[in-house]
Order: structure tokens, then C-alpha cells, then sequence
């Protein structure tokens, strides 16, 4: 979630039936040859959005990315910008610009002439070019190296000036392919809230592509899960989280326990899975789609389950009996992988509030695992 | 959009997305450069081809006029006769028309086809050639191949300096090095015989007989051609993946099998490569033999040369011309399917 | 694994270094010779380079060689580049079997088959043999090199940086000019130079497509070294020998010292941060 705007009031066009989409893209496909790369996709981004495309490799979202770039066409299905249609506008004439996984700094231009080259074409005078090209230098905070060539910079400081180059020009929208994976992971984490920053600050639209899900979690306002050329879920970071809409979904985001079951009661307002699996009955305190009668999973975050030596007041619902059989120590969170009798791992995160000392269980102890009512999710697919 | 454009590569339209667009500032350009004038000539045979085609059309036009076409016109002429005239040749069609008769006659003279294939001189001309180059051939290979393995060997510190010492002698004249030779193999007076007389290990009446013979021939065209081996063998050792060796040893192989097992292998593109830039020239080289063999070799370059120039028979030298062409095509052809491939493996 | 050269590596090496240079360096001793004749050793001079010097015929004719070599690196690197440009990047036209092979066969044609065939073209059209004709002849040959060498270098380019140019707002053909050419311009410097010195040392062709009054350097030393062994030419060679070496080792030189410069500013950048 976009913590700079946490504090003020929520971000949330998407839910807003006057809010226009800055980007439509309409039923877009996309085929090399036999492969397809991206499968009849719609989607609708508004301004403003720091909106991430995540998926694993092959996913299509790179693809997807240079669609709205303007560097690949699509096959069928059209792409809109600001209500107007991009098919036949090439790279150089669309108000967007790109920030590259490679950062693809010209070699032989200083960082100066980098970042001044897309004012240049634009016609844009010498005078106000210079001030411009100071403003951003200032903005990522690379005004001593303004002469220095690409070759002479670091890393990091690479990667600032492509985002200095790409913003210069002020689009409306940036478009920025794994800008983070060339990164250390402290300094990741920096540029994360660095990003997060200016894009509040200068107020334009950020799509992202990423495979790192922390990343896609830490900067966006709303995330794309997507598999195979598809969108599997669209929505903010918490509900992709919270309620995944599909086991793919639930598996791809964090580390998630899935329990297979049958729907054995169904009302609006809960829902009551025996799963022969877990060796217990789910009650969820949400309805679902889903009919009575009908196979469903149940997915788990491990942080949401307690785990205990001692059998819970309740043990019919939501508990299940296991064996220590693996523990991973953290140090801020201890892993407890429990199998039970049939042989189903289920993961447990405790954090440690106290000491580890302190703690009882150990291996081969038999333990009890279970989670509120509202910590599971239903899922149908 | 362009037509042009090719699906799985789409950056190749990078060059020519739009064509009007390469249009408007290929006229911009020449008027900015004062050629105004021819702006509206040359902007209108762009035109003609998108973008893209005009981009490719412009070396593909050079080459097909002055590396193509040509070699049809010496087609036609091998069919011409010998004449005292300039040019000094017939020419092919010929009108009659006299009142009674109405003739369009195609002449074609096959008389040279004829002499170069059934005359002896011109047949063991090519068949000598053919075997000169391929001597050549496997003795740059061997002289070649391991001063290609021991740079690629050396360590990484000197290969450049290495490279440098190969490449110098490459950058100067052939015909300097040539010269080189005839100064140290003369007969009379050449460096060796001098040096071989003085330490009393010839008689001066019985001085070695190099130059003017087909050995001297020989070191000739392997000086001049090692270069074109060399680098060719280098540039494929060098890339080698050394692990391999290390993959074959462990396994239990040893290093002389590995050579044999591994190795070359691995270097035959390399030595493909280093043999079709040695061989192919060198069937039609004229210089060397010219200087260093002496009359009695007979190669088919030196034919050529003798027909066209001192003879004037340019018909027939055309002829040899098309005869010698047509027994290279195949290599030729070969050596470019080979380049094109390498190409596309190093993509 | 870069261990020391072993023993027969090490003879290899020595026995192909010294067939290379043995001649060489023998004619640049012999140019100090003050004797005609190689067998007598007639005290160290430069006579011969003052002869040399005097020589008008062979100093025209340098001259034009001179001439003509940079006017068709020239144009070779102008041709040769769009073809190799081509080759890299459109990898599927029409007709691009022929291009290839047409790019491709001058690399290996022989000098005798070129020569006559381009000879009789300039006939057949009855465009006049001197320098224009010799400089398309030159070209015709050495844009090949010129075009393998940029067609290397475009493949392992990052295109990335082209598409960073085109997102900037610059046309596919601004990119070209100011992006691609620049990045690749070594390349070309390669070609230019490799150009030249396959003109510079060309016969065969050269004596093909000449016009009278238009000799060439090597086609005078060829005629000149049929007739024998020349003093002036021993001269002449130790010069040539000298440019190229001062040259070649010039610029390896200079690709050292760079290499080196960026591997420290590489390092700078690294530790600063």
C-alpha cells in the first residue's frame, strides 16, 4: 500500500464510478508467432496510480509493459491513453516514458546530456533546458556528477539518472520494467521509498513490472497478478493478500497453508468446510460463491495461527493436530513446520515477542494449530 | 503501419517506423546541406521503396551494379570473338537486313569453352591451381593452427600483444613481404644462398635453386595467406570454455585424447573458416606466382592474365574467367552458408 | 585457466613468429645497406632513401595510392556500414540471400576474376579508366570487410539504449545518427583503416581498372621487382614497414590506456558509493 497516502484520505478511484481511467487497455492480445504473450487482457489504471504488473517469467507483463510503451503492437484489441487510442502512435510520439531494466544510459553522452536528451528533442530552448535538467539532478540528488559519464557511476547512481532522464520530460505516465532487480537489498529497500516518493511528489502515473512480490506489495497502490498472458487478480496490495481470489493467487503472494475441503454449510454470512485433509471443520465467517456440497480450499497464512501445546476450547472447528517436524528461527519470527498424521505439512509463523529460551515447543512435540474465523479465506479456483 | 515489418523481430522496424517520416527528414537533411537542388530526385526514389527498402536498397544497388552485373557482362563476352577493334571483341546479336532477308542472329561462340576444355595447357592449369591451393591450404593449417593454439593458450596478459604481432604483419603490404622472399631466395645473390655459402654448406657454382621453382611459390602463399588462418582459428580457440578440458580430465580422459576429442572439435567451424579464406583466393592468385615461380608453373591466374593482357584475347579470357568462377561457386557458396550461420549462433 | 605456455606451445610460437617477421626484418636491415647487392655488405647509409626520395615516379605514384585508398575507405565505410546495418537487423527481406551473398563472396573472390569482370564493365558502359573508376573498384571489394566488421559489432549492441532514444521522443533515423553511430564508432574506425590498407596493397584490381598515367604504388613496385631486386624498394618497404609498427602498436597502445581508465573508473564509482 502507498504509505505516503496512508495518512490522508484513501486513494481509491478504481472504486469511484466518475473517476475516468488515464490507461484503457481494451481486450489486447498478443501472439509471436504460435506463443501467446498476453490473452485478451482488459484492464484500467487511473492517474496517479502506482500500479504494479507482477508475475513470474513469461508471464506476459513485460510484454504488456512495451504495449504501452508503444515498442510492441498489439495483435488485436486497442490501448487507450487518456481517451485516446495509441495503435497507430510509435514510441517517440506517445507522452509516456520508460524507465529500463538495463537503464540503457547513453554511453557516450554525460550524465547532463542523458537527461537532457529527451528536452533536446522536443525543441525545447537551451536556457530552459539547463534549468530543467538542474531541477531533476537535484531531485535524485546526483547535481555533483552532473559531467561524469555513465561508466564512472555507480550502480545505484545509474539508476537515478535513468529515472532523472525519464522524468524530465514530465509525461503523464512512466513506465518502469524491473527497476529494482540490479539493486542490493539495502538499497532497495531505499529506492522503494524514494520512488514512492517522488511519484507523490510529481504526481505522475507509475506502472511497474516486477517479480518481486515484497516490492509490488511495499510501493503499489494496486497490484495485477498475472499468469500466462491473464490477469489473475486485480486489487489493492492488502486484499491480494488478504483475499486472494485463487489458490494461484494465494500461493504466488507470501507463503500461504492450503487446506482442501468440503462445503458442508452455506449462508451469507459463514460458511463451514470438513476437510478430511486437516482432519477438522473451517468455519469462515464470510459467505462465498460457491455451492453447498461443492470442493473448495481454504487458504491459511502461517502468521495467522497460533500453535500450542495444550488442545483449544474449541477443538472441532478450525484446529488442527500435528507433529513438530522442522523449526526455522528467524529471529524475528519462528517457522514452525507441523506434519500431521496423514503427512500434510502446515506452516506456522510466530513472532517472538519473548525470548526464544522461553519457548517450549520443540521438535516431535505434538501440538495444536488453530486461527480466528476471520483469518481464512475461500477459495473456489 | 509498414508493411515491412517482421513479426518476431519487431525492433527492426526501429529503423524506418513510419515512412513518410523517413521522408520528411531525409529532405530536411539535403536541404540543410545545400543539395536543394537534388532534394526533390532523390527524396522521389525513396519514395518509391518504404523506408526500410530504401535503407537496403542503397548498398544492394552499389553491389548489384558493380559486383553482379559485371560478372554477367564477362559472361557474355566469353562468348564473343577476339577482334581488332576496341573494344577488342564482337558483339553477340547482329541485324541483317539486305532487302531479301530479315535476321535477328544470337551468335554465340563456343570456341573458348572449347580451348580451355580441351586444350592441355588450360586444364592442367586449373587442376594445378586447384592442387597448389589446396597444398597451401593444409601447410598454413599446420604452420597456423598451433601459433593460433599457443596464443589462445597464453595468458590473458599478453593474448593482446600476441594478437598485435600477428596482425602487424597483416596490416603491411603483401607485396612488400613478397619482395621480402625473392631478396632471401635468390638464386644469384639471395640472402640464403649468401648465407649458406659463407658457412661452407653449398659450393658457390651449386647455389640452391628456390626462387623460380614451385617451393618458392609455396612459401610465398602461405606467408602471405598465415594471417587469414590464423585469426579466424584464434578467435574460435580463444572462445573455448576451458572447463571442458577440466570436465574431460576429471572424467579420465587424457590431454592428447582430449586434444583430439574436445578440441578440435570445437575448432573445426574455426578451421573451416581459416581454409575457405585460404583456399579460394589462392586458386585464382596471380601475383606470387608470378614473381616467385618462374614460366614453368602454370597456374590458372597467370593464364588469365597472359590472355587478356599480352594477348588480347579478352573473349577467352572471360571464358577462363566464368570456367574458373563456376568451379569456385560451391566453395563460395558454402563459405557464405557457413558465415551466415555463425552469425545467427552468435545472436 | 591461464597457466604459462607449455614447451611445444612456446616452440609453435617462436617458429611462426619468426617466419613472419624473419623477412621483415631482413629488409629493413638491407635498406641501411650501402651496397646494391645483398651479398656484400657495403656499410650503413641512406642513400638509398635519399634515391628514394628523388624517385618522382614512385612518389606520384604514392601519391595517388594515397589518395585513392582514403577516398574508397571512404565510401566503403559509408556503404559498407548501411550493409552491414542491414545484415544485423533485417533478418528477413526479400532477396536477402543474394545480399548476403554478394556482401560475403568479395571476401574471398579471386583478385584476377574481380578485376577483369569490373574492367569489362567499364568497358561495356565506356566510362573512362582513371581514379573514379579505380575508386568503385576499390570500394567494391573492401565494403565487404567493412560490412562483416559493423554487422559483428551491431549484434552484440544493446538495443535498449535505441529504444531509451525512441521513448525520448527521437525518430528511428535521429537515433541512428545519434545514438547507434556513435556507440559503434570504433567499428567503423576499424573499417576505415582496414579499408585502407587493402587498397593501399592492392595489384591485380588495380592494374585491371587503371587508366594510363594512373599507376599505383604496388603496380609500380610489382613491375619494378619483376625486373629484379630494387635498393629504393628495400627503402620504400622499411618506411611502410615503420608507419604501419608505429601505427598498430600506437593503437593498441591507446585501447590499453583506455581500457585501463575505465576499469579505474569503474572501480572509483564502486567505492564511492
Amino acid at each position: 500500500m502507498n504509505v505516503a497516502s496512508a495518512s490522508r484520505v484513501p486513494f481509491e478511484p478504481w472504486n469511484d464510478p466518475q473517476a475516468k481511467p488515464y490507461i484503457r487497455i481494451v481486450n489486447v492480445t498478443k501472439t509471436f508467432g504460435d506463443f501467446v504473450a498476453v490473452d485478451n487482457m482488459s484492464l484500467d489504471i487511473y492517474q496517479r496510480e502506482f500500479f504494479s504488473l507482477l508475475g513470474p517469467s513469461g508471464c506476459g507483463k513485460t510484454t504488456l509493459l512495451r504495449m504501452l510503451a508503444g515498442f510492441e503492437r498489439p495483435t488485436s484489441g486497442r490501448i487507450e491513453l487518456d481517451g485516446v487510442d495509441m495503435s497507430a502512435v510509435p514510441p517517440y510520439e506517445r507522452p509516456v516514458n520508460m524507465m529500463f531494466q538495463s537503464y540503457a544510459l547513453f554511453p557516450h553522452m554525460t550524465v547532463e546530456e542523458n537527461i537532457a536528451f529527451g528536452l533536446r528533442q522536443d525543441g525545447v530552448p537551451k536556457d530552459e533546458r539547463a534549468r530543467r535538467v538542474d531541477e531533476m539532478l537535484g531531485l535524485v540528488q546526483l547535481t555533483k556528477f552532473a559531467k561524469r559519464k555513465p561508466h564512472q557511476l555507480s550502480g545505484g547512481q545509474r539508476q537515478r539518472v535513468a529515472l532523472a532522464r525519464s522524468l524530465v520530460k514530465k509525461p503523464k505516465m512512466l513506465l518502469l520494467d524491473e527497476p529494482l532487480g540490479a539493486l542490493d537489498k539495502k538499497l532497495r529497500e531505499q529506492t522503494q521509498f524514494e520512488l514512492m516518493n517522488i511519484q507523490e511528489q510529481v504526481g505522475i502515473t507509475f506502472v511497474i513490472v516486477t517479480h518481486d512480490q515484497e516490492e509490488a506489495m511495499t510501493v503499489s497502490s494496486r497490484i495485477a497478478v498475472m499468469n500466462h498472458g491473464r490477469i489473475a487478480q486485480v486489487a489493492t496490495p492488502t486484499e491480494i493478500y488478504e483475499y486472494p481470489n485463487s489458490r494461484y493467487v494465494a500461493e504466488f503472494i507470501g507463503d500461504v497453508n492450503v487446506l482442501e475441503g468440503r462445503l458442508t454449510e452455506v449462508a451469507a454470512d459463514h460458511v463451514v468446510i470438513t476437510s478430511t485433509e486437516a482432519d477438522t471443520h473451517i468455519y469462515v465467517d464470510r459467505g462465498t460463491s460457491a455451492a453447498s456440497g461443492s470442493t473448495v480450499w481454504v487458504a491459511v497464512r502461517p502468521e495467522k495461527i497460533d500453535v500450542a501445546l495444550t488442545p483449544p476450547e474449541q477443538p472441532d472447528y478450525n484446529c488442527i493436530k500435528g507433529t513438530v517436524w522442522d523449526i526455522g528461527y528467524l529471529g524475528n519470527l519462528t517457522i514452525y513446520h507441523v506434519k500431521l498424521e496423514n503427512g500434510k505439512r502446515v506452516t506456522a509463523a510466530v513472532a517472538n515477542r519473548r525470548r526464544l529460551r522461553d519457548k517450549p515447543i520443540t521438535w516431535n512435540d505434538e501440538v495444536y494449530l488453530t486461527w480466528a474465523p476471520d483469518s481464512a479465506v475461500v477459495l473456489v479456483s | 503501419m509498414s508493411a515491412n515489418d517482421s513479426p518476431d523481430r519487431p525492433a527492426a522496424a526501429l529503423i524506418t517506423h513510419d515512412k513518410g517520416d523517413f521522408l520528411e527528414s531525409l529532405d530536411a537533411g539535403l536541404r540543410r546541406r545545400g543539395l536543394g537542388f537534388a532534394a526533390p530526385v532523390i527524396v522521389w526514389f525513396f519514395s518509391l521503396f518504404s523506408g526500410r527498402g530504401a535503407v537496403i536498397a542503397v548498398p544492394y544497388v552499389f553491389l548489384l551494379a558493380f559486383f553482379l552485373i559485371p560478372f554477367f557482362i564477362v559472361l557474355k563476352i566469353s562468348f564473343a570473338e577476339t577482334a581488332l577493334a576496341i573494344p577488342p571483341y564482337t558483339g553477340l546479336i547482329e541485324m541483317v537486313d539486305d532487302g531479301f532477308e530479315y535476321y535477328l542472329t544470337l551468335k554465340l561462340n563456343l570456341a573458348n569453352y572449347l580451348t580451355i576444355f580441351t586444350e592441355d595447357t588450360y586444364v592442367r592449369a586449373y587442376l594445378n591451381s586447384a592442387k597448389i591451393a589446396a597444398i597451401s591450404t593444409a601447410l598454413c593449417l599446420a604452420i597456423g593452427f598451433p601459433m593460433a593454439y599457443a596464443m589462445a593458450r597464453a595468458s590473458e596478459s599478453i593474448r593482446p600483444t600476441l594478437l598485435m604481432l600477428v596482425i602487424l604483419p597483416f596490416w603491411t603490404s603483401f607485396l612488400i613481404r613478397v619482395y621480402a622472399w625473392i631478396v632471401i631466395l635468390k638464386t644469384e645473390g639471395g640472402l640464403l644462398n649468401t648465407f649458406l655459402i659463407s658457412i661452407g654448406l653449398i659450393s658457390p657454382d651449386n647455389p640452391l635453386r628456390i626462387l623460380n621453382t614451385e617451393w618458392a611459390m609455396y612459401i610465398g602463399i602461405v606467408y602471405s595467406y598465415l594471417p587469414f588462418m590464423v585469426l579466424p582459428l584464434y578467435a574460435n580457440l580463444e572462445r573455448m570454455d576451458l572447463t571442458l578440458l577440466e570436465a574431460a580430465a576429471d572424467l579420465g580422459c587424457r590431454p592428447i585424447k582430449a586434444f583430439w576429442v574436445v578440441t578440435v572439435p570445437l575448432a573445426i567451424p574455426g578451421i573451416i573458416a581459416g581454409c575457405f579464406l585460404v583456399f579460394i583466393p589462392a586458386v585464382g592468385e596471380y601475383v606470387i606466382p608470378e614473381l616467385m615461380s618462374g614460366d614453368n608453373v602454370r597456374v590458372i591466374g597467370r593464364k588469365l592474365f597472359t590472355d587478356f593482357a599480352s594477348e588480347r584475347n579478352w573473349p577467352l579470357a572471360a571464358a577462363v574467367s566464368v570456367v574458373l568462377l563456376m568451379i569456385l561457386i560451391i566453395p563460395i557458396m558454402l563459405f557464405q552458408r557457413q558465415q551466415a550461420k555463425l552469425q545467427e549462433a552468435g545472436r | 585457466m591461464t597457466k604459462g605456455l607449455s614447451k611445444i606451445n612456446l616452440v609453435s610460437l617462436t617458429f611462426g613468429f619468426a617466419f613472419l617477421y624473419i623477412p621483415i626484418l631482413i629488409l629493413v636491415f638491407f635498406s641501411f645497406n650501402d651496397s646494391r647487392l645483398v651479398n656484400v655488405w657495403g656499410g650503413f647509409s641512406f642513400r638509398w632513401y635519399g634515391e628514394l626520395f628523388q624517385n618522382e615516379d614512385l612518389l606520384g605514384a604514392a601519391w595517388i595510392s594515397l589518395l585513392l585508398a582514403a577516398a574508397a575507405s571512404t565510401l566503403s565505410v559509408v556503404l559498407g556500414t548501411v550493409a552491414g546495418f542491414v545484415m544485423a537487423r533485417f533478418t528477413s527481406f526479400r532477396g536477402r540471400t543474394l545480399f548476403s551473398g554478394m556482401i560475403y563472396a568479395p571476401l574471398v573472390m579471386p583478385e584476377v576474376i574481380t578485376g577483369l569482370s569490373l574492367l569489362l564493365l567499364f568497358v561495356a558502359i565506356d566510362w573512362g579508366r582513371g581514379l573514379g573508376t579505380m575508386i568503385i573498384a576499390h570500394t567494391s571489394f573492401c565494403m565487404s570487410y567493412v560490412a562483416v566488421v559493423v554487422q559483428s559489432r551491431l549484434v552484440s549492441f544493446d538495443r535498449s539504449i535505441e529504444e531509451a532514444a525512441q521513448d525520448l521522443g527521437a525518430t528511428p533515423l535521429k537515433t541512428f545518427f545519434v545514438i547507434t553511430l556513435p556507440v559503434i564508432a570504433p567499428a567503423l574506425v576499424s573499417g576505415w583503416l582496414l579499408s585502407f590498407t587493402l587498397s593501399l596493397d592492392n595489384v591485380v584490381i588495380t592494374s585491371f581498372t587503371s587508366g594510363p598515367g594512373w599507376d599505383t604504388l604496388p603496380v609500380k613496385i610489382f613491375s619494378a621487382v619483376k625486373l629484379g631486386v630494387k635498393p629504393e624498394i628495400n627503402a620504400l618497404s622499411t618506411i611502410m614497414i615503420l608507419v604501419v609498427a608505429i601505427g598498430v602498436v600506437a593503437a593498441s597502445l591507446v585501447q590499453k590506456r583506455a581500457m585501463v581508465e575505465r576499469q579505474r573508473a569503474e572501480r572509483m564509482a564502486a567505492a564511492e558509493n
